[in-house]
């Protein structure tokens, strides 16, 4: 029961993980970058959640809503200020750019809301008992599979049937011919970073809900281990997000369980090395030839 | 890099290691006076030990991300491996050798050797990746680090010396004394550290870095980072070159780490942790790619500047949001052509800034 109990929590962590993956598959696809602010997005849908649940009263879809739609334009508006001007820049200049959002970010929560960590009011209580006394699911962790299935079957037919999504697969495949194409790179890159923060603060508020504390610089750590969890299934795959964050989060809650509770960051980052040796592009991505 | 090919490659490139070493020497003796006027407050004092430390990690990293061109997110691991072995290694030292710069030495020699293996272990199957893959896997390799040191217990009592990965197997006899322990770190360490190891491991460091990139073998490293099948062709051995700069830089993190661990009574592994590893990094990017100077510079003011800023009482909360804003700044001024060209007409001529990314 133990087992099954740890497949459950791993799963529902691995989902969350996939959510926030996705963000950083999308945007790396599409704008080759790799965007280091986006844990703190994550972070500040998460307040967002927090102050509209606690301080206004207002319910939890609202609460939702009102974190995916501010995190939809925070990410709209980063991409235009600090991520625009350097298109054609060094990619480690827009690497150092997008660290310094993220400190940026970090600082303003912490300036505006303090550093104290919050306790955060999970948007649904409770559990689904199917063993009584030995096995059950929390509501949490079945809502944040749920979703994980809804944003990836919404973002495969997205990609593949709507013409917004076919634009970002051509910019992705090759920008300049994209643009030859009458494609409008700069809208279908902010729309990116759009969809990323959008699934950002549905992510931070659904981590949240499972591990109920809130500081600034929660986003951080569940950031760097979904970037992992992005390149371990293999960078720039919408699927490969999804069963990296998955494995990603039944590791580490293995890991936890049967090896050692201070030692599960190693075995989930030793797993993703000897992964890497095996397939260098990741579970699910393309390993491209060099042309000579 | 184009200029090495003319004529006057190797006078050109040996004043410009000159003029570095000649930066550090009157930097050190500049603060030296100040120290012997009493014009340096204690804080202030406090941060040179610290800003040699992320100098030399500057610079090392600089060798990494900038010569070899390999995007490291792990530096600060090898800092950490150096740190702790090099606490260990003085304490174990303690009394064969109670003369405490010589025992400095070796302990950072200590260090180093941890850090340069550190390095193999990372580099001999990684240096296979490339790009965003072989940052990942660095990144990983400093988390790996610091997770394991957290759980590490290393001690000795009258049966030697023991070393354990939890403290319910770590049967340290009464009377021993632990070094590590777990996620408290290494404490009641003998603080060796002095300002006078960290300007000698700064020219040591820039020996080393200098003449590897000066040298036929730093040529070939270039040669990697600018086209890697272009060198191969020729017959560069990929493999070697880039472990032989992996390793270095590693190997001067590790001495780093060593002289910043000793410089602290208590040391613990989540100080190294992937913010440490981006603290260097951002000193190389803002100083400059592949510029030893810059990386120097760059590391000395940037570290000490948000400490200035603690001190002014109503900015001390805002210092790592001015940090985070100059930071976004500059990179958006220096590699932005319209911006660049504005600031052209306003500021004529200002020289070189634009060519370093």
């Amino acid at each position: 029961m133990s087992f099954l109990n740890n497949v459950i929590t791993g799963i529902s962590l691995g989902s969350i993980y996939a959510i926030i993956a996705l963000g950083y598959t999308m945007v790396y696809g599409i704008a080759k970058m790799l965007n280091f602010a986006h844990g703190d997005v994550i972070m500040v849908g998460a307040y967002v959640c927090f102050f509209a649940m606690g301080n206004f009263n207002l319910p939890p879809v609202v609460g939702v809503l009102l974190a995916v739609v501010v995190c939809t334009l925070l990410g709209v508006v980063i991409e235009r200020l600090a991520y625009k001007p350097l298109r054609a820049a060094p990619s480690l200049a827009v690497l150092i750019t997008a660290i310094g959002v993220s400190y940026l970010l970090q600082n303003s929560a912490q300036i505006l809301w303090g550093a104290a960590t919050k306790t955060f009011r999970p948007i649904v209580d409770g559990s689904l008992t199917l063993v009584p006394g030995q096995l059950s699911i929390s509501y949490v962790a079945l809502l944040s599979v749920v979703c994980c299935i809804i944003v990836m079957v919404g973002l495969t037919l997205f990609t593949g049937q709507t013409k917004m999504g076919k634009a970002m697969r051509a910019c992705s495949e090759d920008k300049g011919a994209a643009q030859l194409m009458g494609i409008d790179v700069n809208a279908t890159i902010s729309m990116t970073f759009a969809i990323g923060s959008a699934l950002a603060a549905l992510a931070g508020v659904l981590m949240c809900s499972a591990y109920p504390v809130l500081s600034p610089t929660t986003g951080s750590m569940p950031g760097i281990r979904a970037f992992t969890a992005a390149v371990f299934g293999g960078i720039g795959s919408v699927p490969g997000a999804l069963l990296g964050g998955i494995l990603l989060g039944v590791i580490e809650t293995f890991g936890k369980a049967y090896i050692s509770t201070d030692l599960s960051d190693a075995v989930v980052f030793a797993v993703l090395i000897i992964v890497l040796l095996v397939r260098p592009a990741g579970l699910m991505g393309k390993y491209v030839p060099e042309k000579v | 890099m184009e200029k090495r090919l003319n004529g006057k490659r190797l006078s050109k490139a040996s004043r410009s290691g000159f003029i570095n070493y000649g930066i550090v020497i009157a930097a050190f003796v500049i603060l030296q006076l100040l120290m012997a006027l009493g014009l340096l407050s204690n804080s202030l004092q406090s941060l040179l030990v610290p800003t040699c430390c992320y100098i030399v990690m500057a610079v090392s990293l600089n060798l990494t991300v900038g010569i070899l061109g390999e995007l490291s997110l792990g530096h600060a691991g090898f800092m950490s491996l150096g740190a702790f072995s090099g606490i260990v290694a003085s304490f174990l030292l303690a009394d064969a050798i109670p003369f405490a710069p010589l025992r400095l030495a070796l302990s950072m020699i200590v260090g180093a050797v941890f850090g340069a293996l550190g390095g193999v272990v990372v580099g001999v199957p990684v240096l296979r990746l490339q790009g965003d893959y072989l940052a990942i896997v660095t990144l990983a390799f400093g988390q790996i680090i610091k997770n394991i040191i957290m759980v590490l217990y290393v001690g000795v009592d009258e049966k030697g010396f023991h070393i354990a990965a939890s403290s319910e197997r770590f049967n340290l006899a009464e009377d021993g004394v632990a070094i590590i322990k777990g996620p408290m770190g290494a404490v009641g360490v003998a603080k060796l550290a002095s300002f006078t190891a960290g300007f000698v491991l700064i020219l040591i460091t820039l020996a080393v870095v200098q003449n590897l990139v000066n040298s036929r073998s730093g040529r070939a490293i270039m040669a990697l980072r600018d086209n890697r099948i272009a060198a191969e062709s020729v017959g560069i051995n990929t493999t070697k070159y880039k472990l032989m700069a992996f390793v270095t830089s590693a190997a001067l993190a590790g001495a780093a780490g060593a002289l910043f661990g000793l410089n602290y009574s208590s040391t613990v592994a989540s100080k190294f942790d992937f913010n440490a590893s981006i603290l260097v990094l951002v000193f190389v990017v803002l100083g400059g790619l592949g510029s030893i100077r810059g990386s120097i510079i760059a590391a000395a003011l940037l570290y000490v500047l948000p400490e200035l800023l603690r001190q002014f009482g109503d900015i001390a909360d805002y210092r790592m949001l001015v940090y985070a804003i100059v930071l976004i700044l500059v990179m958006l001024v220096t590699n932005n052509d319209s911006l660049k060209a504005l600031l052209g007409r306003i500021i004529p001529k200002r020289k070189g800034a634009a060519s370093h990314g």
